[in-house]
């Protein structure tokens, strides 16, 4: 056990780095630009506001929130307190709730969208890249450029096409929302069946895009096991073809789990975006409402949530990884 | 080098990619030519014109005519006033008066028409029709009775001094003029988007912008990640822990993520395309200095590199022609897939609102955005937003498929 209890050392350490570096540049961005933070987002918020007393208010709010009067390292200290608090501050679009109730009730829609979504699409992408791999000839001739055109199209693009395609013109999925909009959240069982229709034309949407791209990963690695040199002595030696499949395919698995980890923070940034066609309630909807209404301290929470999701997908990635790669096992030995 | 040209050109997944990426250049550099002007001129009034031509009316009439007599022009004329909609309408009109129509046939049109002569009647009141619904059957009664009882409209002009109409032209049912003939005639292959401009040279100009923004990104990106990667291989110890942690935070703290933070923070006035494009290239250029450092690791030791280092060559020469040789391919097919990630940042970053400003270049994120803004693809104006789609996807398409051929090319293990 020795090894692995090395090995997740190594991660959580850097698990809790790249936190810190994440809450750091969440906090430090819009203190870098040139001239004061605060009058440039009152800039923004105030247009078309003309009263200069209601101006001034604004500006003392920021002033207040962000603490500008402090010097930088205790602007930061009082930043990460507040955050332990679970205080993102007030949002400006939808005073007066809290940002960090705002982002509580978006974040479930996202994650429960976006998690089953890339994870079907990653296993449909890789049974389909490794039957190409292994079938080759016609299918793989088809399934290649098939997959790669599909790769090539923006989800919000395919967000499009399928909201057009299923709700406008052959309707048999509602337009936008993530449930009816004559509704309010229960647990009954008539919300239950709208939630779900409409959950189909976002999920398929990511699920259709991850499926190219996966494809053709697990395709490439494939093709490079199979021609590796252990395949051939395995055949030599007259093991099943069956028997040395399973092994190739174990083996081009490993590099796909470690390229899930690396993707999943693109393949998230597209189904945020997604979700805006679909006006999916989510928290890429959130942002954009918020960018629509300048309100910053939710623009700034909503993407420090995201990269803690972002962060925690790749940490449990790293752990199964662990599990799963021989080399990582062979440690327990030494 | 001539040789390996050669042989990526004997790819044909790469030639295909190339051949759809420079036919989307040249149809960029062309089209400009051809159709000149301010891609951001609002030509038309109102929102989503539909694609097609349109002749100016006022020109037409005052057109020299010829005489066709054509069979089935008087049908061709009732049908374009009535739509399926209206016969519905009508047969409702009968129903609702009482009038036998188990025997009426709803495309039959002759029939229909005849009937409606026969039983409509603009004062009777039926029970529970609203006042406009009223109103719609007497337009619907007065469009019929114009196609089917005028032969001739007159055209006439008010006299500017005494207030008097005169007659310039009657015009004739047998009435055709030329297209080529009337004065202005305005051709719109993909109609105007909500503003009323043409959409197809805005759809030019976007791409050439959009290309633009991703070469940008892509060269920044691609020289940060040689740079990093260079230093951090090459020179190894404490500069290279330093590289490698940077690289390691920025790969897991999405890029998505820091685009909105900085470009939120520019204020949009200030946020140009160039400015977008430095800011994504900014964002980007952790792949690209991940593989080039773990290449140059591998060859720093190689047997060449040793010896041109004992010849005591300077450090600038070493990289230059001992190791940049090596890694060239590898950094060229980073550079093409940062071109395509690039433009489809510039996408997102407008979809939600942080694209660059709008007032002078339109890029394809910036239509896009418009076009959802304008709700375009509820209302079915497709001609706004299916046209972005399919350049971004083809673009990215062509990009990739030239990546992968260059693969297979380099990569002898990935061949068919």
């Amino acid at each position: 056990m020795k090894g692995y209890r090395k090995y997740f050392r190594k991660k959580i350490i850097w698990f809790l780095i790249t936190f810190a570096a994440a809450l750091l540049v969440n906090f430090l961005l819009p203190r870098l630009m040139p001239g004061d933070p605060v009058s440039a987002i009152v800039g923004k918020q105030a247009q078309g506001v003309t009263s200069a007393t209601a101006i001034q208010d604004m500006y003392n709010t920021y002033a207040k929130e962000f603490g500008t009067d402090q010097p930088v390292w205790k602007q930061f200290f009082t930043y990460v307190i507040n955050l332990c608090k679970g205080d993102m501050g007030t949002s400006f679009g939808q005073y007066p709730r809290k940002v960090a109730d705002i982002i509580g009730s978006a974040i479930w829609w996202t994650i429960c969208l976006q998690f089953p979504a890339i994870i079907v699409g990653w296993l449909l992408g890789n049974i389909l890249g490794a039957l190409a791999a292994y079938i080759r000839k016609g299918f793989d001739k088809v399934l290649m450029p098939v997959s790669l055109f599909f790769s090539s199209i923006p989800a919000f693009g395919m967000a499009v096409i399928l909201l057009v395609v299923f709700a406008v013109n052959l309707q048999i999925a509602p337009v936008s929302g993530g449930y009816g909009f004559d509704m309010i959240p229960n647990l009954s069982w008539k919300f239950i069946v709208s939630v779900i229709q409409h959950y189909q034309l976002p999920f398929w949407s990511i699920v259709l895009i991850a499926i190219g791209g996966q494809a053709i990963g697990m395709r490439s690695m494939s093709i490079y096991e199979l021609n590796a040199d252990y395949v051939k002595y395995a055949r030599f030696l007259g093991i099943k073809d069956r028997k040395i499949v399973r092994y190739v395919f174990r083996n081009a698995m490993l590099p796909q789990v470690t390229g899930l980890a690396l993707s999943i923070g693109t393949m998230v940034g597209g189904a945020l975006v997604a979700e805006i066609i679909f006006s999916y309630p989510g928290l890429g909807t959130t942002i954009y409402d918020a960018v629509t209404t300048s309100d910053y301290p939710l623009i700034s929470g909503s993407t420090l949530i995201i990269t803690v999701m972002v962060l925690i997908a790749m940490f449990i990635l790293d752990i199964v990884y662990g599990f799963i790669d021989p080399r990582v096992k062979a440690a327990q030995f030494d | 080098m001539k040789n390996t040209i050669r042989q990526v050109f004997h790819s044909p997944k790469f030639v295909v990619g190339f051949c759809i990426f420079a036919a989307i250049l040249l149809t960029m550099l062309i089209y400009p030519l051809i159709n000149p002007g301010d891609p951001l001129e609002m030509i038309g009034l109102g929102t989503f014109a539909e694609p097609g031509t349109y002749i100016s009316l006022y020109d037409s009439v005052t057109t020299d005519t010829r005489t066709f007599k054509i069979a089935d022009a008087d049908d061709n004329r009732i049908n374009s006033i009535l739509d399926s909609e209206d016969r519905v309408n009508m047969v409702n009109w009968f129903t609702v008066n009482d009038i036998d129509v188990s025997e009426l046939d709803i495309s039959d049109t002759d029939t229909l028409l005849s009937m409606w002569e026969e039983y409509y009647d603009s004062s009777i009141k039926p029970a529970g029709m609203t006042k406009a619904m009223r109103n719609y059957y007497k337009r619907l009664d007065s469009n019929i009775a114009k196609v089917m009882n005028a032969d001739i409209l007159t055209v006439s002009e008010e006299d500017e001094d005494t207030g008097e109409t005169e007659e310039i032209t009657t015009i004739e049912k047998t009435d055709y003029v030329n297209v080529d003939d009337v004065a202005n005639v305005v051709t719109l292959p993909l109609g105007t988007d909500n503003f009323g401009r043409d959409t197809l040279k805005e759809l030019v100009s976007a791409c050439g912008t959009s290309i633009k923004i991703g070469l940008i990104a892509g060269s920044v990106a691609t020289l940060i990640g040689l740079l990093l990667g260079l230093l951090g291989g090459y020179i190894g110890g404490f500069v290279d822990d330093i590289v490698m942690f940077f690289t390691n935070v920025f790969t897991v703290i999405p890029s998505f993520v820091l685009l909105i933070l900085i470009s939120y923070s520019i204020n949009q006035d200030q946020r140009g395309a160039n400015t977008v494009a430095l800011v994504i290239g900014l964002t980007s250029w952790v792949w690209t200095t991940r593989a080039v450092r773990s290449q140059v690791m591998s060859l720093r030791n190689r047997d060449h590199v040793n010896l041109s280092r004992l010849s005591g060559h300077s450090l600038m020469r070493i990289i230059l022609t001992d190791i940049l040789p090596y890694i060239a391919s590898y950094v060229v097919m980073a550079f093409i897939l940062q071109v395509s990630s690039g433009i489809l940042a510039e996408a997102q970053l407008s979809l939600l609102g942080l694209g660059p400003r709008t007032t002078e270049v339109p890029t394809l994120g910036l239509m896009m955005n418009w076009a959802m803004l304008y709700n375009a693809h509820l209302n079915g104006s497709w001609w706004a937003y299916f046209p972005v789609i399919l350049l971004i996807a083809f673009i990215s398409f062509s990009l990739n498929l030239m990546n992968t051929g260059m693969d297979q090319v380099f990569n002898p293990t990935l061949r068919d």
